[in-house]
């Protein structure tokens, strides 16, 4: 550098700087496209967890909801932290993530056949505290009246019980009416070996 | 007005399409005697929850005095699962007695006792259906209850395309059944005026009963039917190879001669089919204003001295029809309500007839095989060409004992009808109607939580936003209150919002009236407080 004339000496300064600038100013475009771009495949992702969890919306997984507990799952939270959707949510949301399934956090609870909240009507004082609590809306009533839960909406979330100050709220199991309850054939031919099952037909007939 | 035997090609194709399979059909036992009616049980049930239909809400109470053809009970929004008084009496119980279902549960059910007068509501018959609108002939079909079984649904009538055929399903393929059989050999001319009211009312141009060959009696009686009644143009009768089964979907294709593709939604298909029990009940109901009492059952089994049809009362039990053919309770091994393919066993004899009840079974030991083991699949092949579907049930057997709910799906799990041909012909006795019907309840399980769970998710949201929402609103306006202290406007809206000056003037001017009311009270001691000069404004 010692040899060129001084406006060479300036010139190439300033394509340097230039060039800095425009590095700099790309990198930090890029950043921020690939941080929008990480940011909205963890939105998708944690949308599409949030379609696996059941959404009782209970919080027993620690977080104020379904959606949230999703976002944290899509963050890499534990997948066993979800007590109404039991193993098969867990199995689903291994299978989702890639991650290896994994047993029930029994701190945040153990899986249950489906619930619903009922309310003893006759106890009821109509303090409300209760319909402030449903996170679904699932219960009706108005001050100093009697509120009851309507059934199709309750997820059976237990959130109402706690506040109930008379505690006049129960958990039914879920009403199955008219539903379809076929088993699974007993597969008998696994206990016994199956040669000897055909044998036997066969001297039998 | 003519017969149509199809002609021997499409025969033979139909025969070839149709796979299915040839049991012994058992038929003949109960045919040997004509259509009967029966005396009058004295206890008649009527089970408010039945599987797969709306549960119907009682409109009566026990101790009621009804007649017969009176509304007992329907469903929320009264079009669906409509029950009837078969016949008059008091209402005696609303209790849980055994249902006709596969599970051999119990259900909320009226009990009827009979006082054996028999005597009807108030009826409206019509003296001239063919005058009647068809939107009439709907609403008469919807007030009688009849059960939307095979396709008839009235819900189906509200097509995307005007049908164009009417497709009477006399088939009736399955084996021990006869109730079609025996109903058009001694009514076909009452069939016919039913077909002809059906296709009024849907605006077919065309109608066909569809009938299998070997049923050559009932054949005879609609050929003379049809040759008696000179004027009813448009009806033919179509006669089908003996098979079983067949489906909807190939009855349809054998009688326009194309194929169904398998996507088209059953509203384009073009065509209405109803079954025998529904054109009769069909007939009553528009020409009579009679409602749905009654059904032809088959009683039949080898236990049974006389195996009949009878024209069974809705509600009446089982076991009252049994005894009327001379059962023989020492031999009795498996009683079975439905075909011996499709059919179901009762566990009691207390369950009603019902309106989809076709047959009772009353089955001797050794009539039906013994249970056995099932074997491991060998993957012989012997189910496919059995399938009148076209399913893989080997495969689907794979997919539902692995639980593996994507290929059920791909397999077409849900166009299985549960007719019993492959576990019919599986060497190794693999249940596996059971196991599809299994496996569809896992399907049906799933969709159902898919749609509670995305239900539930809308409402939490929907909260959600309404507390956002009111949160927003309640710390907006205190803001603008302070922002804009006299903004006149907010001031003539009625809205309470805060202000500084107005509250002092507010409670100069309170404090003006209690010194005022002092004051007035001083003068005339004994004046009421007036509660909305109180303080507050």
């Amino acid at each position: 550098m010692v040899g060129m004339p001084v406006p060479a000496l300036w010139l190439s300064g300033l394509t340097l700087l230039v060039v800095a600038i425009a590095g700099l100013v790309l990198a930090w475009r890029l950043c921020r496209w690939l941080g929008r771009e990480s940011r909205r495949q963890r939105q998708d992702l944690s949308e599409q967890i949030n379609r696996l969890l059941p959404q009782t919306q209970c919080g027993q997984c620690g977080y104020s909801g379904c959606a949230p507990y999703a976002q944290a799952l899509a963050g890499g939270d534990a997948i066993n932290r979800c007590p109404p959707g039991g193993e098969r949510t867990i199995q689903r949301l291994a299978e989702l993530l890639q991650r290896p399934v994994v047993r029930l956090d029994p701190t945040h609870g153990i899986e249950q056949p489906a619930r619903i909240a009922f309310i003893h009507e006759e106890q009821c004082i109509g303090c409300t505290k209760c319909i402030q609590a449903c996170p679904v809306d699932a219960i009706l009533g108005a001050p100093k009246f009697m509120h009851t839960v309507i059934a199709r909406e309750c997820t059976g979330c237990e959130l109402c019980v706690e506040p109930c100050p008379v505690d006049c709220i129960d958990l039914l199991p879920m009403p199955t009416v008219g539903e379809p309850h076929w088993q699974m054939p007993e597969r008998d031919f696994l206990s016994s070996s199956s040669s000897e099952v055909r044998l036997a037909r066969e001297v039998g007939r | 007005m003519k017969l149509l035997f199809s002609n021997p090609v499409s025969f033979a194709a139909a025969a070839r399409r149709h796979r299915g399979i040839n049991p012994p059909d058992h038929k003949q036992a109960s045919l040997r005697s004509v259509l009967m009616d029966m005396p009058l049980p004295r206890l008649l049930y009527f089970p408010l929850c039945l599987t797969g239909k709306e549960p119907a809400y009682p409109l009566v109470k026990p101790g009621y005095s009804v007649l017969k053809g009176q509304l007992l009970a329907a469903s929320t929004d009264g079009n669906d699962n409509l029950v009837h008084a078969s016949t008059s009496g008091r209402i005696v119980a609303l209790a849980s007695h055994p249902r006709p279902d596969p599970f051999g549960s119990n259900g909320e059910t009226l009990i009827l006792e009979a006082d054996g007068e028999d005597r009807w509501i108030a009826l409206h018959p019509a003296t001239d259906w063919q005058t009647l609108p068809a939107t009439e002939i709907r609403s008469r079909i919807c007030r009688a209850g009849i059960d939307e079984r095979n396709d008839c649904g009235l819900s189906r009538w509200n097509h995307a395309r005007q049908p164009e055929i009417l497709i009477i399903n006399a088939l009736e393929t399955e084996p021990y059944l006869t109730a079609d059989q025996a109903l058009i050999r001694s009514h076909a001319k009452e069939l016919l005026t039913g077909a002809g009211i059906l296709q009024l009312a849907c605006g077919a141009l065309r109608c066909i009963i569809a009938i299998t060959s070997e049923k050559s009696d009932a054949i005879a009686a609609l050929y003379t039917a049809l040759q008696e009644s000179g004027q009813q143009a448009g009806i033919e009768v179509m006669v089908l190879p003996p098979r079983y089964p067949i489906t909807d979907r190939q009855l349809i294709d054998a009688v326009t001669g194309g194929r169904v593709p398998v996507e088209q939604p059953e509203s384009e298909r073009g065509a209405v089919l109803a079954d025998v029990t529904t054109t009769m009940a069909v007939r009553d109901a528009v020409i009579d204003g009679r409602p749905m009492l009654s059904r032809v059952t088959t009683v039949c089994g080898n236990t049974l001295r006389t195996p009949k049809n009878f024209r069974a009362l809705l509600g009446t039990p089982v076991g009252f029809l049994l005894e009327l053919c001379g059962i023989d309770y020492q031999n009795l091994d498996r009683l079975v309500m439905g075909g011996s393919l499709t059919g179901f066993t009762l566990h009691s004899f207390d369950v009603p007839i019902v309106k989809s009840s076709t047959c009772v079974i009353a089955a001797a030991a050794g009539e039906f095989p013994a249970p056995v083991t099932a074997g491991p699949c060998i993957r012989c092949d012997a189910c496919v060409p059995s399938c009148p579907v076209g399913l893989l049930p080997q495969n689907l057997y794979q997919a539902v004992k692995n639980e593996r709910q994507d290929l059920m799906t791909g397999l077409r799990l849900d166009d299985c009808i549960e007719c019993g041909a492959c576990a019919y012909v599986c060497p190794d006795h693999i249940p596996l109607v059971q196991y599809f019907r299994a496996g569809k309840a896992v399907l049906s399980r799933e969709a159902r939580q898919i749609e509670l769970s995305e239900y539930r998710s809308k409402r939490f949201e929907a909260r959600r936003q309404r507390l956002a929402r009111d949160t927003a609103m309640r710390r907006g306006s205190r803001r603008r209150s302070v922002a804009r202290p006299e903004n006149p406007d907010i001031q003539d809206s009625g809205l309470k919002t805060f202000s500084r000056t107005r509250a002092r003037e507010e409670i100069a001017a309170a404090v003006a009236r209690v010194q005022q009311r002092r004051r007035n009270a001083g003068k005339a001691t004994a004046r009421p407080r007036d509660p909305d000069q109180d303080g507050r404004s």
